[in-house]
């Protein structure tokens, strides 16, 4: 990985210190697994969907809520992905 | 290494809602104030408080500060400071008007007043009866308290920090504080912070703890950097736990789950609360309930492949209940537990919810220290509020909502008395101490050139499942011991940490390597302390504290109605006494703490 990339990379990954332990714990396991994989449409749709206030945020994840942006909704849907509701379905 | 060095009237660590309003008092009386944070001040940990903040307004029926102040103490289970409890108590109006004043939208009455809701523990007429006395703006009052202060101190032209990590406390050698050093996270450059008043409002420190329900945030920055600044921590002994968190992931499950019918069963699939509490079962108190899940997995009847977990079973109730009324429960479940609650139950565990202790401090919000033969000598130019002080009113066991009232009072008055000495006092900036300075960059320094030391985030693991295992909602004799053993071991490889990268932008690995420094030091006063004090009390408690009737449910007020100092420096105890005597009131005397 090449210094700009890493540099916005931790970034990223520290907006994702969120007031929330629920959407920590969803970051925290998001980056475990996609680290490798995400690319510069990926990372705009992380950014934008950070920029969110908590509780909106956490209402997309979990589903509550939806949104109508169609790269956020993409990301939202990784997010849920990696929650442990892969293994029990 | 090179730093820089900038000068503030006052310099604020932490932007929730203690942070916040500190602030707000500062700005106000026109002195140049920075408030330095981790993340931006709407993403603290205070976003997550919902139940709202207590105040006697009596909007809905007759109320009192008085009768809240009773509550208080009882809640405190006695051990709470009858002064800095009636000052709490009294001031609740005013600070909430105010809140309200800055755009904070409370729910109404229909005559356009606060709405009021009861809470556990909130009684009128000194614990008569339940009173209506939560103020709150739906299940979001921590958000929007926040946004409301954040708003107000953008006008007062407050210096917003955001995204920097508090070093250490700069304090020189007669004792008096003189700022702190600090990092920008986007650069990794190193800057002292020289000021004139110092606040600490870091908040709590659950991450402690393997289960709590805390943000990944609360690792308790300010409690580790007045420790390494020979600052004792108070009664940190005292830890809330909140019975129904999810297994492993400390996510909070809400009481109504169990007041909706949920059921708590162990391996063997009994209803085992009709064993510890015959008359209210599931829905006994908070404590009663975890000390029952606990003993139920101390002696073999947990669940999973480690026993380690009990169930809370909604699977009888309807499905159309469920997603009606517990709407988030099923969510939480498929997401943290990969459990569907309709059909199968829920793993959980008593989870670290809140910390009682911390820096101690006064109704003044001034940090104080036993210092020439008096318990609580204010120490110059350091102030503390909010979950990181102790000031203390939450004494052994905090109530719901008064986290939110504590952190507007003594935010207020934590800006309030610094505004006042810095008028009086407090006129040009002391000579920076530089071996203080030094000791900061030093520390820094091994961080990034250790070789062959410890891994962060399997120490910071160690550490969470000792503190877990030995030092958690139900507490024993030979397991305190040993764990007080494990800690100080672990803190040997705390010491030793290592990072791989050494880049400077936004390394959350050096982060964490620094947040983990200050964990350590509340861990470290959690055990030592808790293993010396040898009564049950509120939220700590002893297996081998003895119900008798000099002390009832294993208090023993004949030697320990006391606070406990935990200095870092030789892991060294001291004792002072519990301030008994109110502002104005009569002493509420001890008695059994009984609802």
């Amino acid at each position: 990985m090449n210094e700009e990339r890493k540099a916005r990379i931790n970034r990223l990954k520290w907006h994702c210190r969120r007031a929330l332990l629920e959407l920590d714990l969803v970051f925290d396991r998001f980056w475990e697994r996609h680290e490798g994989d995400l690319d510069a449409q990926g990372e705009a749709a992380l950014e934008s969907l950070l920029e969110l206030q908590d509780h909106e945020l956490w209402a997309l994840v979990s589903g509550r809520e939806v949104t109508d942006d169609p790269q956020q909704a993409a990301m939202i849907e990784r997010l849920r992905e990696v929650s442990p509701l892969a293994n029990f379905e | 290494m090179h730093y820089t060095i900038r000068k503030f009237d006052a310099i604020i660590v932490g932007a929730g809602g203690a942070g916040l309003r500190a602030a707000i008092q500062l700005s106000e009386a026109g002195f140049k104030t920075a408030v330095l944070t981790k993340v931006f001040p709407t993403r603290s940990h205070t976003v997550a408080a919902q139940g709202g903040v207590a105040a006697s307004l009596g909007n809905s029926e007759e109320d009192h500060w008085h009768w809240h102040m009773y509550d208080t103490v009882k809640g405190s289970d006695w051990l709470g400071d009858q002064d800095a409890i009636e000052f709490m108590c009294r001031k609740a109006n005013e600070v909430v008007v105010e809140l309200e004043h800055y755009g904070m939208p409370f729910d109404r009455l229909d005559n356009g007043k606060i709405y009021q809701r009861p809470f556990g523990g909130h009684m009128s007429n000194f614990g008569e009866k339940p009173v209506r006395r939560s103020c709150a703006a739906a299940d979001r009052t921590g958000h929007a308290m926040l946004h409301a202060m954040y708003q107000r101190n953008v006008k007062v032209n407050t210096q917003f920090f955001v995204e920097w990590q508090a070093l250490d406390l700069v304090r020189d050698a007669e004792g008096d504080v003189l700022g702190v050093t600090a990092m920008d996270m986007e650069t990794g450059e190193i800057v002292v912070f020289h000021a004139k008043a110092t606040i600490f409002a870091t908040g709590g420190s659950g991450r402690i703890y393997y289960s709590s329900t805390n943000a990944f945030i609360n690792t308790g920055d300010g409690l580790g950097m007045a420790a390494r600044a020979g600052i004792p921590l108070e009664d940190m002994e005292f830890w809330q736990f909140h019975p129904t968190g999810v297994a492993g992931a400390g996510v909070l499950i809400t009481e109504g789950v169990r007041g909706e019918g949920g059921i708590l069963r162990n391996s063997a699939g009994e209803r085992f609360m009709e064993r510890y509490a015959p008359n209210a079962k599931d829905l006994a108190s908070r404590d009663v309930v975890s000390r029952a899940m606990t003993t139920e997995i101390n002696e073999g009847r947990g669940c999973g492949p480690n026993k380690d977990y009990v169930l809370l079973d909604i699977t009888h109730l309807p499905p159309e209940t469920i997603m009606k009324r517990l709407p988030g429960i099923h969510e939480i479940g498929v997401q943290f537990a990969g459990v569907d609650c309709l059909k199968e139950p829920l793993p959980v565990v008593p989870t670290c919810h809140y910390q009682m202790g911390g820096i101690p401090t006064n109704y003044l919000g001034q940090v104080v220290v036993p210092k020439g033969g008096n318990p609580s000598e204010p120490v110059q130019g350091f102030y503390a509020a909010g979950e990181c002080a102790c000031a203390s009113v939450h004494g052994a066991n905090r109530l719901g909502t008064n986290s939110l009232l504590d952190l507007l009072v003594f935010g207020k008055s934590a800006g309030e008395t610094a505004v006042t000495d810095l008028r009086n006092s407090v006129k040009a900036h002391k000579p920076l101490p530089q071996e203080v300075i030094d000791m900061t960059l030093a520390r820094v320094d091994r961080l990034n050139h250790q070789k062959d030391g410890a891994d962060v985030h399997e120490t910071r693991l160690a550490m969470q499942r000792t503190m877990q295992k030995h030092a958690g909602v139900f507490r024993f004799k030979d397991m305190l011991a040993a764990g007080v053993e494990r800690i100080h071991e672990i803190a040997g490889q705390v010491a030793q940490t290592q990072i791989k990268d050494k880049s400077m932008v936004f390394n959350t690995a050096r982060i964490e390597a620094l947040e983990l420094d200050n964990l350590i030091e509340v861990a470290k006063a959690t055990i030592v302390s808790a293993n010396a004090r040898t009564e049950s009390r509120g939220a700590h408690v002893r297996d081998d504290a003895t119900d008798t009737p000099e002390t009832p449910d294993g208090r023993d007020d004949k030697n320990w109605l006391k606070h406990t100092l935990w200095y870092r420096e030789g892991n060294r105890l001291d004792y002072k006494p519990v301030h008994m005597k109110p502002m104005s009131v009569d002493t509420i005397e001890l008695k059994k703490r009984a609802y």
